[in-house]
């Protein structure tokens, strides 16, 4: 395999499974002018009442054009709770399929039961994205081919420039018509959104609807709509409801965490950034959310109105949003009931597509429309660079999520993480996969030091008396490496067992084989 | 240390930040073998095992099969781990292994701020870590009601490692430990391995007579000299029963070491036979009685703990109350409790601009030769100046800026 230096230093190889691939030339650098978008086959349909419902799962996977290697998809929108993946893996296995991609906007502990399949090869690889053990199975080298991890915007990139062609998406939805017309927010496994499936059934061959909710003509709102899908399968269920989402979310109790997050709300504030018309991502880790209670009260001490907040909509969110303190929340899924049931009745709560939020070769997208992004991390490293998807040991555990889209498109991106986990230091010399490149990576929040990125002399100034503990980054690392010692290098093997790709398609680093 | 020597022995456990260290005793020319399980062997299992192998090394351990299985935790909690689970089959008596002990942060000061007093349960590694973090007053290392009874002798070392360690992981907070009562087998025996280890000031709990007191002072007077110490390590007498609450006088004056006397609301109402609830009244005769007490003998008074971390709106109530009553501080089990009590104890805008006229006027007074001195229509008298220059020092301390708040 021939390999070549790109733009962060890291060794990257010419082609990942046949596809010839460009190194990684800067976070903003891909020339694309004159390329076109895929575009699906051309279908027809006829007038008169259809009905796309079929006789179970086996009636619509008999109808489809079965094949080995090819690609079905998936969203993520049931969480730890989904049935669909496993069940519909476990009927193509039965029926003898083999070397089949799988496309999954992200996967859950629930999903580890595809890890043997994995290894007996029905599954030759994954394209999108993966974490717990069967990111484990991908880093022991259990994966035939190499696996593909990409960003939510860089999905939607690789399907719609042709990168990632889907055959067949299979998706969940809690209510659904017999016309393919469907949504999340209704019926007993409601979910929220479905946009992440929204570029699937627009660029797939074949689109499957799977509910456990048929409801009449037309199923409204339609967050996938009929026009973009060939069957419906009704089943039992469709996932668990009580691992689907959470109730409310509750916050976290951790005074570390709650502590990161107040330095990172009063970073915010000591900016100059709680102001009308705000606009903020955080997601929905402990700190995350703590983060927005943080900022929903200093918001409220101030009188003013943040315009939007993007991501993963929560209770926290929806309570801002119902005291007024948020105009909008504009969100690809949701993390908890109230989430679920704001989106369902608040008319300022609305789903997007990610193409709409985070996609890069677009004429825009609401990422870059961010003033802060609030993120999490596994290792940061002395440029800045941070990886999300690894361990220091080299294990692929993590999803990579918006991350990428978000520090791209943020005005000021943060990073909040406790600066060691468990003994291991989260400041390394050089993180051990590079998920995001520094240069879009504004600040780092954690509970032993701040450190402002060099590139941010704005953010230096502006916080130059302030009473944080803000540091160089060189300096917090030496601080945590005085508390934990310096941890011993991680020998892996030079077998590639993954390769990440930024946003733009070209190739931002390599997960190489842990060994056992 | 008075208990049994034997041939297997545990210290810790696998929880986040811990370890568990087994020592089980072998035939002669077993030798020393070391076995090591963590959730971070790939980057410190090497060093974890050097450690455990130096340890038996430094304590002459003979024939010892020693297992560790480790959850991230950091060194002085092995060695602490170590060193009590070695020290129960016989090895290393009263020897600290975790090399030399820093007296760095050993700063007993007599008057300073005492709004937070955050309780730590000592055997906790992964909450005392970061502890000094979060900015409380006082920090209290615990060895007494947090700590089961068959955890003791192991908490000592924990506590003993925290205090003596290169690594401030208790920041600026004064360093307290509180050490079980004497009146128990335990007491004697926290003092003799903490007191080495220089803590700011010792937590006494459940104080009844100023014997009490005197007992402690006798013991930590001999610790103290035996070991070089020069600075006096403080007393902070805890009453919580009805003839602590009787004798509060003379358990304030019992030590020139004391500085606050601190009350306890949970042991006091079991002590009278009554529910604790939630306005407090069956406490508060025992709460101004410890007030007065110590503010007869020169020192300050401490609240008790406010024990519901979800309620921040009654904690601001209980401290309004406290400080109105004549605390200085409230005893906490979170840190996120600490900016509401600090946030109370803080003198007010208006309090800090009417302290300001009053030493305007007195400046000015000065410079005409004026006797008497009058602000506005009311008279300055002693008292006022007294208070108005207390509330510009807490001011200060607490870091406040006074100058802003501009005479108007």
């Amino acid at each position: 395999m021939e390999m070549i230096k790109n733009a962060l230093g890291r060794m990257v190889p010419t082609e990942v499974n046949g596809r010839a691939v460009k190194p990684y030339a800067g976070a903003f650098a891909d020339m694309v002018s004159g390329r076109r978008k895929a575009a699906p086959s051309i279908p027809r349909c006829f007038p008169g009442r259809i009905n796309k419902v079929t006789n179970g799962l086996d009636q619509a996977l008999d109808k489809l054009p079965l094949r080995d290697g090819m690609c079905i998809s998936f969203h993520h929108h049931l969480r730890n709770g989904d049935y669909i993946v496993n069940m519909v893996v476990e009927n193509l296995a039965r029926r003898g399929f083999k070397d089949l991609v799988l496309a999954p906007t992200a996967l859950f502990p629930v999903h580890d039961k595809l890890i043997p399949y994995i290894e007996s090869g029905v599954i030759s690889h994954i394209e999108g994205s993966m974490n717990g053990d069967v990111g484990r199975a991908c880093s022991y080298g259990k994966m035939k081919k190499t696996a593909t991890l990409r960003s939510h915007g860089g999905r939607v990139r690789a399907v719609q420039d042709g990168d990632l062609h889907i055959d067949i998406a299979f998706i969940g939805a809690s209510a659904a018509d017999c016309y393919g017309n469907a949504n999340g927010v209704a019926g007993k496994s409601a979910c929220g959104p479905l946009s992440y499936s929204n570029v699937d059934s627009l660029y797939a061959d074949y689109s499957v609807i799977i509910t456990d909710n048929l409801v009449p003509f037309p199923c409204i709102p339609w967050s996938i709509q009929g026009g973009n899908v060939n069957y419906v399968v009704t089943v039992d269920s469709i996932g668990d409801p009580a691992q689907i989402v959470s109730g409310t979310t509750k916050l976290t109790k951790s005074p570390t965490q709650l502590l990161i997050a107040e330095y990172a709300a009063r970073f915010v504030e000591e900016i100059g950034y709680i102001k009308e018309g705000l606009s903020f991502q955080a997601g929905a880790g402990g700190i995350s959310l703590a983060f927005n209670v943080y900022l929903a009260e200093m918001m409220k001490k101030k009188g003013v109105t943040a315009s939007f907040a993007h991501g993963g909509g929560n209770s926290v969110l929806v309570k801002m949003l119902e005291e007024g303190s948020l105009k909008y929340i504009c969100e690809g899924q949701c993390f908890d009931l109230d989430a679920v049931r704001s989106l369902r009745e608040n008319n300022n709560h609305v789903e997007s597509t990610l193409s709409i939020s985070y996609n890069y070769h677009a004429k825009g997208c609401i990422a870059h429309m961010l003033d802060i992004g609030v993120l999490g991390a596994t290792e940061i490293d002395l440029d800045f660079n941070v990886n999300v998807n690894t361990h220091s040991d080299g294990l692929l555990l993590h999803g990579t999520g918006g991350f990428p889209d978000v520090a791209a498109g943020s005005d000021v991106t943060i990073i909040t993480a406790p600066s060691f986990r468990k003994r291991i230091p989260i400041i390394r010399e050089k993180v051990t996969t590079v998920t995001c490149p520094g240069e879009l990576i504004d600040v780092v929040v954690t509970e032993r030091g701040i450190c402002i990125n060099p590139r941010r002399q704005d953010l230096i100034d502006k916080t130059k008396n302030s009473k944080l503990p803000i540091k160089s980054i060189e300096e917090l690392m030496e601080d945590v490496y005085k508390i934990t010692g310096v941890p011993e290098k991680v020998e892996l093997d030079d077998q590639i067992v993954a390769v990440m790709e930024w946003r733009d398609g070209s190739v931002l680093d390599v997960i190489r084989k842990v060994k056992i | 240390m008075s208990f049994n020597i034997v041939d297997q022995a545990v210290s810790g456990k696998a929880d986040k930040s811990d370890v568990l260290v087994s020592c089980c005793k072998k035939e002669p020319g077993y030798g020393v073998k070391i076995t090591v399980k963590s959730s971070v062997k790939a980057f410190y299992a090497k060093h974890i095992e050097s450690l455990a192998a130096k340890s038996a090394e430094e304590l002459s351990v003979k024939d010892m099969l020693i297992e560790i299985e480790d959850n991230g935790a950091l060194d002085f909690v092995i060695l602490a781990r170590l060193e009590a689970a070695l020290h129960k089959t016989g090895y290393g008596a009263g020897k600290n292994i975790s090399g030399e002990i820093c007296r760095d942060y050993f700063k007993p000061e007599f008057s300073r701020l005492r709004r937070s007093r955050l309780y730590i349960p000592g055997n906790n590694p992964d909450l005392i870590i970061n502890a000094g973090l979060f900015g409380a007053d006082s920090l209290i290392l615990d060895l007494e009601d947090s700590v089961a009874p068959e955890q003791k002798f192991d908490t000592r070392y924990i506590v003993r490692n925290i205090l003596t360690c290169k690594n401030n992981f208790l920041g600026s907070s004064e360093r307290i430990v509180r050490i079980n009562p004497l009146s128990c087998e335990y007491g004697r025996e926290d003092l003799e391995m903490i007191v080495p280890a220089l803590p700011d000031t010792i937590l006494i709990p459940k104080c009844e007579t100023a014997d009490d007191i005197i007992e402690v002072e006798k013991i930590v007077k001999k610790i103290e000299h035996e070991n070089n110490i020069e600075s006096k390590i403080l007393f902070m007498p805890l009453i919580e029963t009805a003839k602590g609450v009787i004798n509060a006088y003379d358990i304030a004056r019992a030590s020139e070491r004391s500085v606050a006397l601190c009350f306890g609301a949970e042991d006091f109402t079991r002590d009278i036979g009554c529910e604790r609830t939630r306005d407090g009244r069956e406490t508060f005769s025992a709460r101004c009685s410890v007030v007065y007490a110590a503010k007869a003998a020169g020192i300050e008074a401490i609240d008790t703990v406010f024990s519901d971390i979800e309620d921040s709106e009654g904690l601001r109530k209980s401290t309004v109350e406290a400080q109105s009553l004549g605390f200085c501080g409230k005893g906490l089990i979170h840190p996120g409790q600490i900016k509401i009590v600090h946030e109370v104890f803080a003198p007010t805008d208006e309090q800090i601009r009417y302290a300001n006229k009053v030493m305007q006027a007195i400046e000015e007074a000065k410079s005409r030769g004026a006797g008497v001195i009058a602000l506005g229509s009311k008279m300055i008298d002693a008292p006022v100046v007294e208070r108005a220059k207390k509330t510009l020092e807490l001011a200060k301390k607490m870091g406040i800026e006074t100058a802003k708040k501009e005479v108007r």
